[in-house]
């Protein structure tokens, strides 16, 4: 029901949710079932964000598959089927998304097709959100009590500044302008960048590419997909079920990698410059494999292009003429001013747990993280805890304001990862079972009695 | 005190898959907004003692109707994971409704899987109290590893010798370790999402004494609706037409509501 007001439609106690991906829809159900009615804006006309691969937007590639495995990455109220594999494919993943919202009926809160451009603050903890058509039609303000982001943050593509960029005169793309093999069949392939989506391309450029070079900054952590028979995350899960001291798992890794992988420098590789889980785990079983074939030849940062050369680290120079950049993205919040959420000149938001803001307490951010394990129940149980913050400042403003006092006290060491190796794609790393800890704290003190 | 957050049994060693045995009746005029009821039977039963009588009676009614029978060697964990897979691959928020054994493992499903509503008939969630009645009822049966349930417990007074005694030949008795979980566990967690829950039992149940219900009702802040006359597997005695019509009224309800 609306009650128009001069130009902007009050939408009362209303939540507004901003994306429908995984996050998003944890929050409308979560939202929902704590008896708040719902708004959410989705630019695209389906539910999954980034897994939405049908949309041209989409990051993914075909063969895109988890990474962590399907127990650790399902939302813990509904289950993935477990006659799927363990790590499922992408579509499998979209079709999990979809069934999420139709069997919870989150379909009737959702309004496809529509953008949201901007959030003020309405005063009173109230915002104003601007909302507009994605054919670039109408736009439209609606007043809602609190706002929740779950824009994702792997949409904006982060592309080093190269030297010489300009003058180069092959191809050169994006991670997220990949998606498919035939993209690479018989090209001289140039992948830069370590992480699961570089070493992933540089994997199938391996299979269909006539030369790859796969570029690092530094040497990384190779996890397997599959460890003593179980998934790798499955082996992480136990070695913290036991509680071992981080020290203690991190020599364990280094062992088992040791004696079932080797030296990793054998095949070109730098040596890692960091222990494990101080870098966000790459797990990839076919790297290693493709190396010992000579099909992916390891090299160092790239110093410059020159025309249709590039220059190297060590100086030598190679020739491609594809490049891809597996370099990462960058989180985007265009439709909020930077100070609402703390976010330094370098785009780096300061959000508590990754996810309040310190100033609003009606201002909640979904998803902003990067775990050792799914993010689904990690966005579970954020907007869990977002929805029954919202809850309790309505029934009892006495107990909220306790909470809040008790957890501005709350150290960031306790929930953040401690010691990463700076770079951007470490904002948001934590360790997900100890960031697990601290919510389930919280969400114990947030309890409606 | 558990965690909700940190499921290590689930994420160190999962459940394995197995091929689940769900009976199902849908409605002529599928009315999308109604939500399915899924069937959860004791460890004794299978889905047959609900497709004999109310899964086909549910779907007149209109609502689609499922019942999933316990895996072999199966125990609570891997019967609550049953139940959540197949409430999650159906295509909207379940209700669930366990009989006997079953409604303890619809009480454990309900604090992970948000139902849309729960019905517990005859519920055996006071695992002392059920262990109690039927050494009273009969000791022999209730014997540690020898569990055997006779006509007596299950049935009332109306239903046949015969038809009694052909129920009797389906059932099946857990294994050891089950059993013991039935009378040793731990406290059902509260439920997620805020479900309505309706108790149904009746007071000549000789499996499930009065206080029990009452002890299991006031656990959901309700009181138990009785169906006097009538044994325990209100499903099957001759009026087992009264509970299901009860439970899909009170459905009716709080859906509306």
């Amino acid at each position: 029901m609306l009650h128009v007001t001069g130009e902007v439609a009050d939408r009362h106690d209303a939540v507004c949710v901003i994306g429908a991906g995984g996050c998003g829809l944890a929050a409308i159900k979560n939202l929902r079932e704590h008896g708040f009615a719902v708004d959410c804006y989705e630019r695209e006309t389906s539910v999954g964000g980034a897994w939405n691969w049908r949309h041209d937007r989409s990051p993914m590639y075909a063969s895109t598959h988890l990474i962590s495995s399907r127990p650790l990455t399902e939302f813990p109220d509904f289950p993935m089927p477990d006659t799927w594999p363990d790590y499922p494919h992408r579509s499998q993943l979209l079709s999990y998304l979809e069934r999420y919202a139709a069997h919870f009926g989150l379909g009737e809160h959702i309004w496809f097709g529509t953008e949201v451009v901007a959030v003020t603050p309405a005063g009173d903890g109230h915002w104003d959100v601007t909302t507009r058509s994605t054919g670039g039609g109408t736009s439209r303000i609606l007043r809602y009590a609190s706002v929740v982001v779950a824009n994702g943050h792997n949409w904006v593509p982060k592309t080093p500044a190269f030297e010489g960029l300009m003058t180069y005169r092959g191809m050169m793309i994006h991670a997220s302008a990949y998606k498919n093999p035939a993209q690479l069949r018989g090209r001289r392939v140039l992948v830069i960048g370590g992480g699961n989506t570089g070493c992933d391309i540089a994997v199938e450029a391996a299979q269909q590419a006539a030369t790859v070079w796969h570029s690092t900054r530094r040497g990384y952590w190779y996890v397997p997909k599959y460890i003593f028979g179980r998934p790798a995350d499955q082996v992480n899960a136990l070695m913290q079920r036991w509680r071992l001291p981080l020290r203690l798992r991190q020599w364990l890794v280094q062992r088992t990698l040791r004696l079932t992988l080797g030296d990793t420098t054998r095949y070109g590789l730098p040596a890692p410059d960091h222990r494990p889980f101080e870098s966000h785990p790459v797990v990839n079983s076919q790297l290693l494999y493709y190396l010992a074939h000579g099909r992916i030849t390891p090299v160092p940062d790239v110093v410059r292009f020159d025309g249709g050369a590039v220059e190297l680290a060590d100086g030598r120079t190679i020739d491609p003429d594809l490049v891809i950049s597996a370099t990462g993205y960058l989180p985007r919040f265009e439709f909020l001013a930077p100070e609402l959420l703390d976010t330094d000149a370098e785009g780096r938001p300061d959000l508590h747990l990754h996810a309040f803001a310190r100033r609003h307490p009606t201002l909640a951010v979904v998803g902003l993280l990067q775990g050792d394990a799914g993010l689904f129940p990690l966005a579970h149980w954020q907007s869990v805890a977002v929805a029954r913050w919202l809850r309790l400042r309505v029934t009892d403003p006495d107990r909220a304001a306790a909470v809040q006092q008790h957890e501005a006290n709350r150290s960031a060491r306790s929930w953040s990862r401690r010691r990463v190796v700076p770079s951007t794609r470490h904002w948001f790393e934590v360790g997900s079972v100890a960031y697990l800890r601290v919510l389930e704290d919280l969400l114990r003190r947030l309890e409606v009695a | 005190m558990r965690s909700e957050l940190l499921r290590f049994d689930d994420w160190v060693s999962p459940v394995p898959a197995v091929p689940r045995e769900v009976v199902s009746a849908l409605p002529d005029g599928r009315d999308e907004d109604r939500p399915p009821l899924l069937f959860v039977p004791g460890l004794c039963h299978g889905a047959w003692a609900f497709a004999e009588h109310w899964v086909d009676h549910t779907a007149t009614r209109g609502f689609a109707a499922y019942a999933v029978s316990p895996r072999d060697r199966c125990d609570l964990r891997t019967y609550a994971h049953d139940v959540i897979q197949v409430a999650a691959s159906l295509p909207r928020q379940a209700v669930l409704v366990g009989h006997g054994t079953g409604a303890l493992v619809v009480a454990r499903v309900l604090g992970r899987y948000p139902a849309r509503a729960a019905v517990m008939a005859a519920p055996v969630l006071d695992g002392w109290g059920a262990f109690g009645a039927a050494l009273r009822a009969n000791p022999f049966g209730t014997l540690p590893g020898r569990l055997r349930l006779g006509p007596r417990q299950l049935f009332g007074s109306g239903l046949t010798d015969a038809a009694a005694a052909a129920y009797l030949g389906r059932l099946r008795a857990p294994g050891i370790r089950a059993q013991v979980e039935l009378v040793r566990h731990r406290a059902p967690p509260r439920p997620v999402g805020h479900p309505p829950v309706l108790v149904v039992g009746s007071p000549d149940d000789r499996v499930v004494p009065r206080s029990s219900l009452d002890r299991t009702a006031g656990r959901y802040g309700t009181a138990p609706l009785l169906f006097p006359g009538m044994g325990h597997d209100l499903m099957l005695d001759t009026g087992w037409v009264e509970p299901i019509d009860a439970i899909l009224d009170w459905l009716g309800k709080e859906l509306a509501a």
